[in-house]
């Protein structure tokens, strides 16, 4: 079932011709209408004219999140702000808040492209959705809330917090589809089963789009399980527009990009280049129909890869695969593009070591040198080195195929790795030249 | 079959110490201990009369530590001890993981054996061997 059929499964040739007219109309609206573009753009010898094809945009500047806050507040909107419909902000917990302005027809657009997520779950005009994302500033809850309205969905903004009245609506009022970050999520299934129901057999939901957060594989499987529920990802960032930028179909083999809005590229985050399709790295984003706040070639420092290959639900628009992680933790060894979050993907597939592990980089003899300190579940066999060793030797060959770098593995006790949640330093740098 | 303490321990300055401090403090008293060593880290094993509480002291204070079960033979204090049963283990098939030995006093001297496979206790009375508890040992 498909929200936008002529658009969603458009052949990808005319999708792509569609791109080039509108990434030379959103050129032109940067040009003309924003001083930040003008001088980047004539910095950079490039005109919207220069573009003939999608290639030429790798031309082009590319415009960062720091650009945004120096432009702060409206230094980068290419309307008036009469014509300014909504306003939406990020935290500004890493320095200055960035504003972003939608028109009334970016607001309308932002609300097709979650309402196309919401038609991959088996949504319809005639689904109950519960939108637990906080509304506000935060781009997720007044996004889903888009999204439900364009279908014509029974919307219920509920917000996100007071959770066991969530779940009482949840059930009450015979909630489809749940929409919220995936750790509020995990909370609203915990919540009920205390509370005890089996939200997968008592409940009628049948499915969540889930975003805004990083969410290992191991918490997808656990909130589907709990909830009984097709689990769709969802991608988007406040700067670009907010969730609906792609979403995970049925499939569950990547995110549908609305490709008819953004035109997405990969660049390796070292050298700034494009990367041939299907490899990793950094996505850029440059919008095709936004009109207050257009961005061109913004990076977002999000890691993942373009996946080209026809999906089999019929859409015909690319995929991104599941985010790796952040440029920003991308360490460069011996020379090589390496991403903790492929270190940790390595780690939870061993059943025998815990989730917690660190990273320590050194220089030995002028060559760097990777450790990664992991420690044995309490189960594991300790008394037989046999065993461990043969640990060592597995997972050092799983890491050296993964990551194409010699990892040294060294066991540790269990109280030598920090268990703080979520923000635990895993990285140690020590190389010679850095920090 | 006995309970042998094991301790994972990283191959650093001061754990052993640390380890024995928090057997010193649970009123732990160690008959025997043995260390496998490898680059980065160390496996202690450790004979004493109250695994089960050396073990929850130590995992309460941070450390790996486990029980494996493992087999104790008394023989004589003599020359050919430990010779006589490793060939009787020997003419049994049974692959030994590890050993390690220690006297008790002038007459007795115990042979703790970790040895792969079931059954192994039963073969070793069987075969005339006297396989002994902490308690029995250490009781006198």
């Amino acid at each position: 079932m498909y929200f936008q059929p002529e658009i969603e499964t458009m052949p990808h040739d005319q999708l792509e011709a569609l791109q080039l007219e509108r990434v030379r109309e959103t050129a032109r609206n940067c040009y003309e209408n924003v001083e930040f573009y003008r001088n980047s753009f004539d910095a950079a010898g490039v005109t919207p004219d220069d573009i003939k094809s999608l290639d030429d945009i790798a031309k082009f500047p590319f415009v960062v999140k720091q650009n945004m806050r120096d432009a702060y507040p409206y230094g980068l909107f290419a309307r008036p702000v009469k014509d300014v419909a909504r306003i939406h902000a990020s935290s500004g917990t890493t320095g200055q808040a960035t504003v972003v302005g939608h028109s009334a027809n970016d607001l309308k657009n932002w609300g097709d492209c979650f309402a196309r997520g919401i038609a991959m779950v088996g949504g319809s005009a005639e689904s109950t959705i519960q939108v637990s994302y906080g509304y506000g500033l935060f781009t997720g809850g007044l996004g889903a809330h888009a999204g439900g309205e364009a279908i014509g969905a029974n919307v219920i903004p509920t917000s996100s917090g007071n959770t066991k009245r969530q779940i009482q609506m949840m059930k009450d009022l015979e909630t489809d589809i749940l929409c919220c970050t995936p750790s509020y999520a995990l909370l609203i299934a915990d919540t009920a089963i205390e509370m005890g129901y089996d939200p997968a057999k008592d409940f009628k939901i049948s499915a969540g789009i889930f975003g805004a957060e990083p969410c290992s594989d191991s918490m997808r499987e656990d909130i589907a399980t709990k909830l009984g529920i097709q689990y769709c990802d969802v991608y988007g960032l406040s700067e670009i527009m907010g969730p609906g930028v792609a979403m995970e179909c049925a499939e569950r083999k990547g995110l549908h990009i609305a490709e008819d809005h953004f035109y997405c590229e990969i660049i390796d985050p070292a050298t700034l280049e494009p990367v041939p399709v299907g490899e990793w790295g950094e996505l850029v984003i440059t919008t095709l129909t936004r009109e207050v706040s257009p961005m061109f070639r913004y990076r977002t420092r999000d890691i993942t890869r373009i996946i080209a290959e026809p999906c089999a639900c019929g859409r015909t628009h690319y995929k991104i695969d599941q985010l790796r992680g952040r440029t920003d933790d991308m360490l460069i060894i011996r020379g090589v593009n390496v991403f903790p979050s492929q270190i940790e993907q390595v780690c939870v597939s061993f059943p025998e070591i815990t989730a917690h592990y660190q990273l320590h980089l050194t220089t030995v003899n002028g060559m760097d040198q990777i450790e990664l300190r992991v420690e044995t579940v309490p189960e594991f066999p300790i008394d037989e080195v046999r065993k461990l060793e043969d640990l060592k030797n597995r997972l050092a060959a799983e890491l050296k195929s993964n990551l194409q770098v010699q990892v040294k593995i060294t066991f540790c006790e269990p109280h030598s790795i920090e268990r703080s949640e979520g923000k635990a330093k895993r990285v140690f740098d020590k190389r010679e030249g850095k920090n | 079959m006995i309970m042998q303490l094991t301790v994972f321990l990283q191959n650093e300055k001061g754990r052993l110490a640390s380890a024995t401090r928090t057997l010193a403090e649970a009123g732990i008293n160690m008959h025997a201990l043995f260390i496998a060593d490898t680059q980065d880290f160390g496996i202690v094993r450790i004979f004493c009369d109250t695994p089960d509480e050396a073990a929850k002291a130590l995992a309460e204070a941070g450390f790996r530590a486990s029980l494996t079960p493992v087999v104790a033979v008394r023989v004589a204090n003599e020359a050919g001890g430990l010779s006589k049963l490793l060939e009787f283990c020997d003419t049994q098939d049974m692959n030994i993981e590890y050993a390690y030995c220690f006297c008790v006093n002038n007459e007795a001297a115990v042979n703790v054996l970790k040895i792969e496979g079931e059954g192994v206790e039963a073969k070793l009375i069987e075969g005339g061997f006297a396989t002994v508890s902490p308690e029995e040992i250490y009781a006198a």
